[in-house]
């Protein structure tokens, strides 16, 4: 009964119904993980059903011993009411455990998938975080697995009592009286057709509710995260109209798939009370012909106590059908968020470091910093490309400044150099390697960034300092800070260095952000440094005061740095102007000013 | 909801006539031998049964529905309203309640609240009435035994009491234990590029694991006291029943009541039971839902504490130019965020006094951390200046008696890392207010992004993603501006906004914002606008009327260019810094 329901499927589209059978699968492994405890489980919930089954056959005995033709036999009735009590007792004791063992067990699947996603999320390319919104990331991490495991803990265990409980009853009510289970030969079948095809109709409803409610989320978290600017210019109102369409949208959604499991409850249970009817009106006819006719066939003879124990299995059988009907609105539901969250699992990684890739030799301290690139092709999307051809070549210890108009595709330099992008074609090497051909974690350590959008997370400030440097001390994190001219202003916190950082925290601005990255950047010993727009939110009298320690952090090291100062940019030892994704002009500074090309216009312009 | 009791109603009539069937119908049949009689009975009360099932069938059908319309609606007005308090939060509440509590508030809370409501509706009512209703007839059956029965229910009540009572704290706890796990993945996925850059993936999957850990062990804590209410109930329910049995055997035995009672007793009995149960399912779902509803009051009643403040203040008219020109006037301004000021930390803003006339043009300048972008979070109210710690004024008036409304349909504010939704660029510079195409065009003109958007594709009706990640910095920060030049605004508000446009653009910037100021003379688009430019290079704020230099919350230089160069070291030694160290973009 329970099984048919999950299987069913719009024949004509085998592709979604092998695609469901998947996803259930896939839940199942994870269940499987814990296949000890789930057995266990098992073997609680059939003996604790078993017992509460017994119930109802008891309840007829007792009800026979008071119709008993001699009176009331009250030693029956007493001995079979204490038998009850200890089954009812037993049961609900195990029943309760089971509850506990069910939770736990979801819990830790739940944990788990979190934990996989999580694991998953940090492996995926760059590009899929430029390309997603965080809330809907968010979404699948929490409200989608929620939804699986609120199914897996409740749902899955009432089918499996459904299951039970039905097939007890049937045993049940098939040794009290055969002839009137034929009445359930008429009404079963209905109910199940019914159901089946509700679902098929339901269930597409319900996956798009889902996905309403991810797109509320990423529209809630982008509005939220424009708090201040929305204010600032007064449009509280119509964001608030825009997101009503997302909010009349999402709970519209919810409301179709609800529309349409209304159905399903008051039909199966009118399912169940045409049962009762027919039970009543055939249990009532064979009980008065059994009163009056005593020469009846001894398979129409029924007793008072039949027809009660009889009709009682009916409701336990019913009970489980009708729960059946909301259970399996919310296993639509579950299915459809495991849907969402194994989409995401199955998104394809960064391409896996190749099984013969290099390591560069960090720990030798022999890594020296060379890099080059070589006719670089490129674009974000397949027929926009953004570099064409890009060459350079940085030797250790050198100066490499790229300046450009904006759009040019600087930025996009380094999202290759660091890997966070494959070039389309040309290649790119660090000491001579093919950087394909390293693994991620060495190439990446080769290089420390500060970028121009600052990134801290929620924590101490020694903690976001030394974040990225592994057993960096306090002494160190201090010089850093020291040489970032960040230091006072930690001491003016009130916990200093070990102020926590909240989330959007008011009191840091973002100069200070941003020279907190730099500091983190001080701590690192990679032997090519970027610099992305490093100081572009640092006022340049601070600027001034931490330029020596940036010179002191270049000393050594091939750094690329992006649309800097000029008068970091005059020192370079090359300066490459990039225009529309090549590099038109290429050379140190005195050699670019006498060239009077572009470089020297936008030089110039400053002094206008 | 009087359909969805009649049909309940009509419900509870199945099992009394099934005891009227095998109580009265048939004995009376037999008693008399008329079995021929006895049948057409069954037969029709047996009718009546099918009718009162297609009656409760239809009721409880188009109950359903009614039911999910109304928490539809429901559900729709609370997040709405939520959504609108939650705009109206003041900024240090909403820093308070931090922007991952306040999505998940908005959409898994009151998911639960939806379900909830849907729910309360369906089961809410039908199983109060299964309740009530078998409890009147089976009182009308038998006095006695159902008196037993009811014995039970109040234990069923402590149980669900009790439970409950344990449970909300653990649900809420493990609520907020979500948050904590939320904010961990929101975090890391936008800083992915720090994270890859620096290899640290084990590091935050051990940050990850301690979040998700407690997660689930908070989780399993709330699941196992709520997963005692159903075994216990059951069992209290079972237990009923036996006692029933038995007092029902004696009761027969000494020819106080009929054994087809009994039977029809017990069906109530399971009716009930089964109604006990889906009420302490609502229960558990309220208990959950409770929380959420909690979590989402919390922001209502933030919000309109937020409403009221200002009417706490006295309206104050003060005469417009009481010292000179005094359109925007500071005075004395002392400032610290936070709820209260603490002894040991020093005032973010103090003593900072200024006057600017009407049409005028504020430079600010100052280290990073100066104040700068505090003195203009006062002028806006994203903060309010504590009694007593001096007033800011604009045209004469205390900005505490102005309504959010009228004081911010005056400022166009472009700030540096701004707001760059998802939607066409029309419709970012327009930004849901009304304002012609024309205007749209002329405010992208003057902001020098007209060149860039009419080179794309799709001109103004140009995509963009969220936060403009198709954009490069340059762009979104021309966009920005355009946005904030495109209301007209009676105060201009340009917050480092051209840190990321190279000098010649910058130049050009300035030079058409002031032709818009004064070229046509009254006719001007932007006559009447006031400006105030807080930046870093000492060549954007050079013409000002006035330039402000700030050092640690403090003002140290006031007056123009020139005045500065002589009087002020700290501005001299910035503006120095600056020859020849221009940023080349």
């Amino acid at each position: 009964m329970g099984r048919s329901t999950h299987k069913v499927g719009a024949p004509d589209k085998p592709m979604d119904r092998a695609g469901r059978t998947r996803v259930l699968l896939r839940v199942c492994k994870y269940l499987f993980k814990d296949r000890f405890a789930m057995l266990g489980a098992f073997v609680m919930m059939l003996v604790s059903n078993l017992l509460a089954l017994a119930g109802p056959k008891i309840t007829g005995f007792i009800i026979d011993a008071i119709d008993a033709e001699t009176g009331v036999d009250m030693n029956t009735v007493t001995k079979w009411c204490i038998v009850l009590v200890v089954f009812y007792v037993t049961s609900a004791i195990l029943s309760y455990f089971l509850a506990v063992l069910m939770a736990w067990i979801s819990q830790r699947v739940s944990y788990t998938m979190r934990k996989e996603v999580f694991a998953h999320l940090t492996e995926l390319p760059v590009g899929y975080f430029d390309t997603h919104q965080t809330g809907d990331i968010v979404s699948h991490i929490s409200y989608d697995i929620d939804t699986v495991n609120a199914s897996l803990s409740h749902d899955l265990l009432q089918i499996c009592v459904s299951v039970v409980t039905v097939v007890g009853s049937l045993a049940m009510m098939l040794s009290i009286s055969p002839l009137l289970l034929c009445v359930f030969v008429i009404t079963v079948p209905v109910s199940i057709l019914f159901t089946k095809y509700k679902t098929k109709k339901i269930r597409p409803l319900f996956r798009k509710r889902s996905a309403k409610l991810g797109e509320l989320n990423g529209f809630a978290e982008e509005m939220l995260s424009g708090h201040r600017t929305i204010k600032a210019y007064y449009r509280e109102a119509y964001m608030v109209d825009e997101f009503d369409g997302h909010n009349t949208d999402a709970c519209e959604a919810y409301y179709r798939a609800d529309y349409q499991g209304s159905m399903i409850g008051p039909t199966v249970n009118f399912v169940n009370n045409l049962s009762l009817c027919l039970i009543t009106v055939l249990g009532g006819v064979f009980y008065l012909l059994t009163l009056s006719v005593p020469t009846l066939p001894a398979i129409f003879v029924i007793g008072l106590g039949d027809v009660s124990a009889f009709v009682q299995y009916s409701r336990k059988f019913s009970g489980p059908i009708n729960e059946f009907a909301n259970i399996l609105s919310e296993f639509q539901s579950a299915c459809s968020a495991a849907e969402r969250v194994f989409a995401l699992l199955d998104e394809p990684a960064e391409v896996a470091d190749t099984p013969d890739a290099k390591v560069l030799p960090h720990a030798t301290g022999e890594v020296r910093g060379d890099v080059t690139m070589e006719d670089v092709h490129f674009g974000y999307v397949p027929d926009k490309e953004i570099l064409h051809g890009l060459s350079l070549k940085a030797d250790k210890g050198k100066l490499i400044a790229i300046v450009g108009p904006t759009g040019a595709g600087k930025t996009t330099v380094i999202n290759l150099l660091m890997r966070f992008y494959d070039v389309d074609s040309g290649r790119i090497t660090v000491d001579g390697h093919e950087i394909r051909d390293l693994t991620r974690d060495s190439l990446r350590l080769s290089y420390t960034m500060v970028l121009q959008d600052t990134w801290l997370f929620c924590g101490t400030v020694l903690d976001n300092i030394t974040y990225g440097t592994e057993g960096a001390t306090m002494e160190d994190a201090i010089r850093a800070a020291k040489a970032a001219r960040i230091h006072d202003f930690i001491m003016s916190l009130p916990e200093g260095y070990m102020t926590v950082l909240s989330d959007d925290g008011v009191n840091i601005s973002k100069g200070q952000k941003q020279l907190l990255t730099i500091a983190r950047a001080m701590l690192s010993r990679a032997p090519v440094l970027i610099l992305d727009e490093a100081t572009s939110n640092v006022d340049s009298r601070t600027e001034h005061l931490i330029q020596e320690a940036l010179y002191a952090l270049m000393q050594d090291r091939t750094c690329f740095v992006i649309a800097h100062r000029l008068s970091t940019i005059k020192n370079a030892d090359t300066i490459l102007v990039v225009k529309d994704g090549v590099v038109i002009e290429s050379g140190n500074h005195d050699e670019l000013l006498s060239k009077k090309g572009f470089y020297a216009s936008l030089y110039n312009a400053q002094y206008k | 909801m009087t359909i969805k009791i009649l049909g309940t109603l009509v419900e509870l009539a199945i099992p009394y006539i099934l005891s009227v069937i095998l109580d009265e119908a048939i004995p009376a049949a037999v008693e008399i031998g008329d079995t021929q009689g006895g049948l057409r009975q069954i037969f029709i009360w047996g009718a009546l049964m099918v009718v009162c099932a297609v009656i409760a069938l239809v009721f409880n059908i188009v109950a359903n529905r009614m039911a999910a319309r109304v928490a539809r609606d429901t559900a729709i007005a609370i997040r709405h309203d939520l959504f609108d308090s939650t705009l109206r939060l003041s900024c240090s509440r909403a820093d308070a309640f931090t922007v991952p509590s306040l999505e998940s508030r908005l959409t898994s809370d009151t998911y639960n609240v939806h379900h909830l409501i849907g729910m309360i509706q369906r089961m809410g009512i039908r199983a109060p009435i299964l309740l009530m209703g078998g409890l009147i007839i089976t009182f009308t059956l038998d006095p006695v035994l159902a008196g037993i029965m009811a014995c039970v229910l109040p234990f069923i009540a402590l149980t669900v009491f009790l439970v409950s009572r344990k449970g909300v704290p653990l649900h809420k706890k493990a609520q907020e234990s979500g948050d904590a796990m939320v904010r961990v993945v929101r975090e890391d996925a936008q800083g992915i590029r720090v994270i890859k850059a620096l290899s640290r993936k084990q590091y935050e999957q051990g940050r990850y694991e301690q979040v998700n850990r407690q997660l689930q062990h908070d989780g399993l804590r709330a699941s196992v006291v709520m997963g005692i209410s159903n075994p216990v109930i059951n069992l209290f329910l079972n237990v009923g029943l036996v006692a029933v049995l038995l007092v029902g055997a004696i009761r027969v035995t000494n020819g106080e009541c009929l054994p087809g009672k009994i039977i029809s007793f017990i069906q109530y009995f399971t009716l009930l039971s089964n109604a006990m149960l889906a009420i302490t399912r609502i229960f558990m779902m309220f208990t959950k839902g409770a929380a959420s509803m909690g979590r989402i009051t919390e922001v209502l009643d933030a919000a309109a504490a937020y409403d009221e403040a200002p009417k706490t203040v006295r309206t104050m008219p003060a005469p417009m130019g009481v010292n000179g020109e005094g359109y925007l006037r500071f005075e004395n301004i002392r400032f610290t965020y936070g709820e209260r000021e603490k002894d040991n930390r020093r005032p973010h803003l103090s003593g900072i006094t200024f006057d600017l006339p009407k049409g005028g043009t504020l430079g600010l300048i100052g280290a990073t951390g100066s104040g700068k972008t505090t003195l203009l979070s006062l002028l806006m109210r994203f903060y309010d200046v504590r009694e007593g710690n001096g007033t800011v004024s604009l045209g004469g008036r205390d900005l505490r008696t102005m309504t959010p409304e009228e004081l911010r349909q005056k400022f166009g504010i472009a700030m540096q890392n701004d707001f760059i939704f998802a939607g066409s660029i029309e419709d970012n510079i327009r930004f849901g207010r009304e304002i012609s195409h024309e205007d749209v065009v002329f405010a992208a003109k003057v902001a020098q992004a007209y060149d860039f958007i009419s080179a794309l594709p799709d001109g103004f009706d140009h995509q963009l993603t969220s936060k403009g990640t198709n954009l490069s910095g340059g762009q979104k920060q021309r966009l920005l501006i355009a946005r904030a030049l495109a209301g007209k605004p009676e105060i201009l508000i340009l917050d480092d906004a051209s840190s990321a446009l190279d000098y010649r653009t910058d130049a050009a910037l300035r030079q058409d914002i002031r032709a818009a100021q004064v070229g046509d003379g009254d006719h001007s688009p932007l006559h009447h606008t006031t400006t105030i430019i807080v930046a870093q290079r000492v060549s954007s704020v050079k013409h000002a009327d006035l330039i402000l230099v700030l050092d640690g919350g403090e003002v140290i230089g006031s007056g123009n260019h020139d005045a500065l160069m002589e009087t002020c070291e700290v501005y001299r030694e910035i503006a120095e810094s600056q020859m020849g160290g221009a940023i080349l973009d």
